[in-house]
């Protein structure tokens, strides 16, 4: 299980902040976000979308543990 | 010191407690930025933030304005949550020896909140909401330093 976190416009696309999904690697937890959502998969994979693993950002597959926090990060607006 | 605040806060108050106790600072340049109504276009403003990691990324970015304007400290804080039109978003002190640097390090690091920080921002107006992302110029602004 990984904790996902949304922010901004796809936390508006998915209607959902947070939620435990069950994968092993980031690469298992994309497709079963898409499984169940879609539009949000292809979202997920948009331009400029950064994945975070356990607040650092990392770029390829991973692996999970249970208490992985894997957050999406779609381009940052600034402050 | 960089620190988010769901709360609004007061600059006058900041400013007056960074600048007290200094005797080697020359020099406190401020910055502080206000929620805009855009003759109405923009009832609230939302600012949403990654806790943790938002403070982080601002927190690479403040070491590397110690390092380059030789500082004596620093303070960011900045507003997430619903932001009405007039009250301060953000807040920026640097404390420098000498003028030059203070007012440097504070426009620099504007320039990169402005473009580059980890916030997600959405504008509600009479026309429903919208996700702002950091205009050319936010970003023409940042290129100047690098």
């Amino acid at each position: 299980m990984a904790r996902v976190l949304l922010f901004g416009p796809l936390r508006d696309l998915a209607g959902w902040r947070e939620r435990q999904v069950a994968a092993a690697s980031l690469s298992e937890l994309r497709q079963a976000l898409t499984a169940d959502d879609a539009d949000l998969g292809a979202a997920l994979g948009g331009k400029g979308v950064q994945v975070a693993v356990d607040q650092a950002v990392v770029r390829g597959d991973m692996i999970l543990s249970a208490a992985s926090e894997v957050a999406f990060l779609p381009p940052m607006s600034g402050g | 010191m960089i620190r988010l605040s769901e709360d609004p806060f007061d600059p006058g108050a900041l400013l007056t407690a960074f600048a007290q106790g200094r005797s080697e600072t020359g020099a406190v340049a401020t910055f502080t930025g206000i929620a805009r109504a855009e003759r109405g276009a923009t009832a609230i403003l939302e600012l949403e933030a990654y806790p943790g990691f938002t403070e982080s990324e601002i927190g690479k970015i403040a070491d590397q304005a110690r390092e380059r304007f030789a500082l004596h400290d620093l303070l960011i804080l900045h507003r997430v949550g619903k932001i009405g039109p007039g009250e301060p978003i953000v807040f920026v002190a640097t404390a420098a020896g000498h003028r030059r640097a203070a007012f440097e390090a504070c426009d620099f690091l504007m320039d990169y909140l402005k473009s580059k920080a980890p916030f997600w921002k959405k504008e509600h107006g009479p026309d429903g909401a919208r996700w702002i992302e950091p205009t050319a110029q936010d970003h023409a602004d940042r290129e100047r330093w690098s």
